[in-house]
């Protein structure tokens, strides 16, 4: 099977320790994955900003670049949506333009075929113990487009609680969304910093020393919440957590 | 009115409002998932309520020719308004020939979209809200914030001074040394407005539902207050927006099990009142419908957004709004809060003006309001719709007719800022070398931001550019395989 690492435009510039530990993650579970270098970015941004037609270009290239791989593995939920979710929309939508069929049947081929971190892992591996070690007490904020889009469930649960070391605190209000929501973040920065301070507050409330999630977007934010509240919990992205092994922390 | 987020601004910092909305949004959230999860074929009612109101919108015109015939055969007379002015003239016009001067009301969103008290009080008519909630609004001289509790924002002590300090300018003072215990809230209210039911010579009401095979009218409510309003005036005017339809009393076996469970979380509502035309020595002897287009037809034009005219209003969107719950109904500018009034009104008044066009940004897009809707309006997708038309312009319907409006104004910048990312975006060695420029200058990079960015930086930190974009790492070292190659920059 020939899995490519879609890693993310926000990933590969702010987060690579993210890329890292996926690319590590996979590799220990017998994957051998390959970061195809022409990626960028799918157009999530532009698209749910109402640049719907900035956003095709973009989805175009992403099918160019990942339609020859057999499994697209993705660390973010959101970003992962966009494929999913939305490029059979945006096809959907050209065709109802009369702009014909060319964009829906350039990116059907790899929306089946990408999928979330947790997902890859759960439903294609199949694995739920991937023999990680992680020896802190850790609470989970499911992102709502992990949630809601692609309906990760209790996969991400699953994998966290088969951590060695690892003590997996509920976090109330979980599913509720953290503010983030891409520029939602700066046209109505009043309410998404509201909305940030709450989640932080309740995961505060659960007594772990990290929150943990599949999409670097929201910890951006969760993780600048805490920093200005001085809470001195950490966030960490998921693939952080299970790729990290007993040997290395010895 | 002011865009979105300048409307929301106090109400986040609100702690009193935050607090009310909070408590009361929490509350109704956790009931409603009860109530629905006793169903077990909610998706299947949730399909069917959606597909009922698609069948119906698609087939608008020959269904409102339906109604208008069974309620004329009925004895009521059909009025059409294609505005607000129109609907307003209509209704003065009809109150004026009863030769009265004061109407009772039960809640009716249609005459608030309208602005129908205040058309009646320009010609000296009185309108008296009769249902709870809107009668703590009314006598607050305040807004409603909620469709179903418009006074959500009001706790209790806030209602006991309202009616205190307001009752008597409208009638029956409160009783002396009233206290904030619901109960007696309660009580003064319902004396309060006996009086006027048994004054009112004409009602004016709204309707959840106008059933077209046999030209009945609906409401559903809690109080009973309703059900006076619609029985003892000797004329009711009902103000109904075209989108109300349903084609048969069947389909309202779909409804009646969804809305009370998505509003109130009640398995029925109390009360369901159904009214005919009019019955010889039964009820009012004169019975008016006044159709309300006001932007309806404009929104089943488009593709996209027309999914909006299913609602039925039960607010459950509202509720689980994690927006709506910090800003506050009244940041919304209209009668429609939250995420269901973020798409509805930009749409029935077109993205002209400030706040209509700031309404599709009022969303985080988490899609929490789609998951709860009982008639599955996807509330998210119309968002980003409409976010296109702000920044984009491009061809609507407006009054009827194809127009092409043009981007709102202050998108300029995001316009080109948007552009340049994707110019980036497409060529791998444009995002790299910004990248890379990035990280060389990662240790003058300021803390906090200027323009824009300050609404990040504000109340978050930013976080650090790192040494090396992970594609300088992959190639580095082939993806951790190579011996590594130069010294390790990436701690
Ligand atoms: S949009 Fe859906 S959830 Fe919101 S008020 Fe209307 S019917 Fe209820």
């Amino acid at each position: 099977m020939r899995v490519a690492l879609f890693l993310t435009c926000v990933n590969d510039t702010l987060y690579p320790d993210t890329g890292r530990a996926v690319v590590k993650l996979l590799t220990r579970l017998g994957v051998d994955v390959d970061f195809p270098m022409a990626q960028t970015c799918c157009g999530q941004a532009h698209y749910n900003t109402g640049y719907r037609h900035e956003a095709e270009p973009l989805a175009r290239h992403f099918s160019d670049v990942f339609g020859e791989y057999d499994a697209i593995v993705t660390p973010s939920g959101s970003c992962g949506a966009m494929v999913r979710e939305l490029y059979p929309r945006m096809g959907e939508r050209a065709r109802a333009e009369g702009r014909g069929d060319g964009l829906a049947t350039t990116l059907a081929p790899v929306v089946p075929k990408t999928y979330e971190l947790t997902e890859f892992l759960v439903d294609v591996l199949k694995v739920t113990d991937v023999g990680a070690y992680y020896p802190h007490t850790v609470t989970y904020h499911p992102t709502c487009h992990g949630l809601r889009s692609l309906g990760l469930g209790d996969r991400p649960r699953r994998l966290l609680r088969s951590v060695k070391g690892l003590e997996l605190k509920e976090l109330p209000g979980a599913d509720e969304c953290c503010g983030f929501g891409g520029t939602f973040a700066l046209k109505n920065s009043d309410v998404s910093a509201a909305m940030g301070a709450d989640k932080v507050r309740n995961a505060e409330s659960t007594g772990a020393d990290v929150l943990c999630a599949a999409d670097n977007s929201c910890l951006m934010h969760i993780g600048g919440t805490m920093t200005r509240l001085r809470t001195g919990m950490r966030p960490v992205h998921i693939a952080e957590i299970l790729a990290s092994t007993e040997e290395e922390r010895a | 009115m002011p865009a979105f987020p300048k409307a929301a601004h106090e109400a986040v910092h609100n702690q009193t409002l935050r607090g009310n909305l909070r408590h009361a949004t929490h509350t109704i959230r956790a009931k409603r998932a009860n109530a629905v999860a006793e169903v077990s074929d909610w998706a299947e009612l949730r399909e069917a309520g959606k597909q009922i109101k698609d069948h119906t919108l698609r087939h608008l015109d020959r269904y409102l020719v339906q109604l208008e015939e069974s309620v004329t055969a009925a004895g009521g007379t059909v009025h059409w308004a294609a505005d607000a002015d129109e609907a307003n003239r209509i209704v003065t016009y009809l109150v004026k020939a009863t030769g009265e001067s004061e109407v009772v009301k039960v809640k009716s969103m249609a005459t608030q979209e309208i602005g129908l008290n205040e058309a009646l009080e320009a010609e000296g008519i009185n309108a008296y809200e009769t249902d709870l909630a809107e009668l703590i609004v009314q006598l607050g001289k305040d807004r409603p914030s909620h469709i179903l509790v418009p006074a959500i924002h009001r706790n209790r002590g806030e209602i006991r001074e309202i009616f205190a300090r307001e009752m008597s300018e409208w009638g029956r003072p409160a009783p002396e040394g009233l206290t904030d215990t619901p109960a007696e809230l309660a009580d003064a209210a319902r004396l309060h407005l006996r009086e006027k039911f048994l004054r009112a010579k004409v009602g004016v009401s709204g309707a959840n539902f106008m059933v077209a095979e046999t030209g009945t009218l609906v409401v559903v409510e809690s109080e009973g207050n309703g059900r006076m309003c619609l029985t003892l005036p000797e004329t009711l005017i009902s103000v109904v927006g075209i989108e109300k339809i349903v084609p048969t009393w069947q389909d309202l076996e779909v409804f009646l099990q969804t809305l009370p469970r998505s509003s109130t979380a009640e398995r029925m509502n109390p009360y369901t009142s159904t009214w005919t035309g009019t019955t010889d020595e039964d009820g009012p002897r004169d019975f008016h419908l006044v159709l309300i287009d006001n932007g309806r037809t404009d929104t089943l034009a488009d593709e996209v957004g027309r999914q909006a005219l299913r609602c039925i209003r039960c607010s459950a969107c509202l509720n689980v709004c994690p927006v709506y719950e910090r800003a506050g109904g009244h940041a919304y500018g209209s009668v429609y809060p939250g995420p269901i009034g973020a798409i509805l009104s930009p749409q029935l008044r077109g993205t002209g003006s400030e706040i209509d066009a700031s309404l599709p940004y009022a969303s985080s897009l988490c899609g929490a309001c789609y998951d709860v809707c009982p008639v599955a309006i996807d509330i998210p997708e119309v968002l980003v719709h409409l976010r296109e038309r702000v920044v984009q312009g491009g061809a609507v319907t407006r009054e009827g007719a194809k127009v092409v409006v043009k981007p709102a104004k202050g998108h300029a910048a995001e316009r080109a800022a948007m552009r340049a990312a994707r110019w980036a975006f497409s060529r791998p060695g444009a995002l790299r070398a910004g990248q890379r420029v990035a990280s060389r200058t990662r240790r003058f990079h300021p803390r906090t931001l200027p323009g824009p960015g300050k609404a990040w930086s504000g109340t978050r930190a930013l976080p650090p550019v790192p040494a090396e974009p992970f594609r300088d790492w992959w190639q580095r070292t082939g993806g951790g395989k190579l011996p590594q190659g130069g010294k390790d920059t990436s701690k």
